[in-house]
């Protein structure tokens, strides 16, 4: 993986100075399209610490992200009454000590059966919420959101929200920028390359791998946090490993060589499921012909970069 | 005693589903172990197996032509997508090949919405075997879930022998060893792969036949079932025809008699077991790593 360039990062500010402008001539619809586009690019660039990283590949990571969800459920305005600044952080901290917790054990395995633990652990997470009246059941519960500081209304919720996402997002995509280019972000990097050659360097390869394990956890569980802030509404479903699979998807399509590709993939897809919504009842088939296409032409995905 | 012949009926469920876990599980532990292809898609195989199971049942009345008509669907499937499709994926990264089976996932589920509907099915039990079974002290047991036991155990012990006893079978114990020493022998590495994937896809297929008149057929059918066999790959080892059989057993079990008496807990309970044997032996219980 290559961090962006100024050249990448001035497309980038020109891009979400576009976004930041919907509310001068957009709709309140595509302006919430527009957050959940935002909030499915925080998930997808969460996971490329991951994939793009240290080349690993997690299908826990919807997990965390349901965690983070579901913290808002859990300490918000039907149970606890606490605000933005309590759910938020608490959504960090459960979702990356979960992570945590699941990578120490999940990291003991390599390859196929690093993939199949995760997944394990993760539909185990989905479980949890699925099965038991934790979560509020099995169909899922609407939700009131949090006080985030400014009152909301029907008029401008999704101005607000809107904002909040982009920022949430600039602010990640900020902190991943720096924290790849410190010793932490290279030694991943180097990881990725070749494990063996940084073992024997003397880097402590596991801690490193359960530290971006743990990191994109919490950042997952961000993403998952302002999933429910915007969308008022939880349900397990938001753990299940077909999430895990379409943040791979959103990852694969942008680039896994490149940082940014993720947000680049995570518009893409949710432009295509759109357009697949007006145009067919058929979801699963404009979704499968996407990967399909992804998989088969798109190697390098849409940021290019020669990650592979 | 309606206690202890409660029990004694879900351990029998339980060794039944068990069996299930096996016919799915065995393919998927080759089709990796041979191939080094992760299929996803494996438990969309079992769906597919269930609903052709249902529309062959409701066109003809009988379930018996599903079983052969599986079997076969399954090997002629199973070939064609392994020449067209996954062949070229075996050196391929792990996120391609997760990717691509996630693909398969959505489009053999929109190809069912779209050939039949979203809908909840029943499949009759057939006629011959709709009667129970005494076994002790008033206690009886569906006739049918017995015959789908003997079938499995059956099936189980062909594979067996042909794994052990053939020579085709120590040809794909070796590829699953020692993938580069099939080449070395001079076997064509590539009709094996078509084997064994055929041979993966026809078992999934003909478990979800078997497994149609046992539960509903619906959408998704699969999902609870692929993760349910990967688990069972995972603790059996990969590759492992020995390891998959006990573990599909021991999590059979644990499913069924968690479902019945601890319901909330029976999925977690699962996963903890996996936990725990990826702390203890990270390569799986059989494996000889």
């Amino acid at each position: 993986m290559t961090l962006t360039g100024a050249r990448g990062n001035l497309m980038l500010a020109l891009g979400a100075l576009a976004v930041a402008s919907m509310p001068l001539w957009a709709t309140p619809y595509h302006m919430q399209l527009a957050s959940t586009a935002l909030i499915a690019a925080m998930f997808a660039l969460s996971l490329q610490v991951l994939v793009g990283g240290v080349g690993l590949v997690s299908l826990a990571h919807a997990g965390f992200y349901g965690l983070g969800a579901y913290s808002v459920y859990l300490l918000g305005l039907p149970k606890l009454g606490l605000s933005v600044a309590v759910t938020l952080p608490a959504a960090i901290l459960l979702s990356g000590g979960a992570a945590l917790a699941i990578g120490a054990l999940a990291l003991r395995t390599k390859g196929f059966f690093f993939l199949m633990a995760t997944l394990a652990f993760g539909q185990m997470l989905f479980f949890l919420f699925h099965d038991t009246p934790l979560g509020g059941g099995a169909d899922g519960v609407f939700i009131q959101r949090p006080p985030i500081g400014i009152t909301l209304s029907r008029g401008n919720r999704p101005t607000v929200l809107l904002l909040v996402n982009l920022g949430t997002l600039t602010a990640m995509y900020a902190a991943l920028w720096w924290l790849m280019r410190t010793l932490f972000g290279r030694a991943l990097l180097g990881i990725k390359a070749n494990e063996h050659r940084m073992a024997a360097m003397g880097h402590d390869v596991q801690g490193l791998k359960l530290a971006a394990f743990t990191v994109a956890g919490a950042l997952a569980g961000v993403a998952g946090h302002m999933a429910a802030l915007t969308d008022a509404f939880v349900s397990p479903e938001l753990l299940g490993w077909h999430r895990s699979a379409e943040a791979l998807l959103m990852v694969l399509l942008g680039g896994i060589g490149a940082l940014h590709g993720p947000i680049l993939g995570a518009f893409a897809l949710t432009l295509v499921q759109e357009a697949g919504q007006m145009l067919t009842e058929r979801q699963r088939l404009v979704e499968g012909g996407v990967i399909l296409a992804a998989v088969l032409l798109l190697r390098h995905g849409l940021a290019g970069g020669r990650g592979r | 005693m309606t206690a202890l012949a409660g029990l004694l009926a879900q351990i029998l469920n339980g060794i039944q589903y068990g069996l299930l876990l096996f016919l799915i599980s065995s393919g998927l532990t080759l089709i990796f172990g041979v191939m080094g292809v992760i299929n996803l898609a494996h438990g969309s195989l079992f769906m597919i197996g269930a609903y052709l199971a249902y529309v062959i049942a409701s066109v003809t009345g009988s379930l018996w032509l599903a079983l052969p008509a599986a079997i076969l669907g399954g090997v002629l499937f199973g070939a064609l997508l392994e020449r067209g499709l996954f062949r070229r994926f075996r050196a391929r990264e792990h996120l391609d090949q997760v990717l691509l089976t996630f693909a398969l996932i959505l489009l053999f589920e929109e190809a069912r919405a779209a050939l039949l509907d979203n809908q909840f099915h029943s499949v009759p039990v057939p006629a011959i075997l709709d009667f129970s079974v005494p076994v002790i002290g008033g206690f009886a047991y569906s006739a049918y879930r017995l015959a789908v036991l003997v079938i499995c155990l059956g099936v189980a012990g062909l594979m067996v022998l042909f794994v052990e006893r053939t020579k085709i079978g120590s040809a794909i114990r070796a590829a699953a060893e020692k993938p580069e020493m099939v080449d070395l022998l001079g076997i064509d590495a590539g009709r094996i792969h078509t084997l064994v994937f055929a041979a993966g896809t026809a078992l999934a297929m003909l478990a979800g036949a078997l497994a149609a008149p046992l539960q509903s057929v619906y959408p998704g059918m699969g999902d609870g079932f692929l993760i349910l066999s990967f688990i069972v790959v995972v603790i059996g080892g990969l590759g492992s025809i020995a390891g998959a059989f006990w573990s599909a057993l021991l999590i059979g079990l644990i499913d069924t008699l968690g479902k019945a008496y601890v319901p909330q807990a029976a999925g977690i309970a699962v996963c903890a077991l996996m936990a725990v044997v990826l702390l203890w032996r990270p390569t799986g219980l059989f494996s000889r790593a």
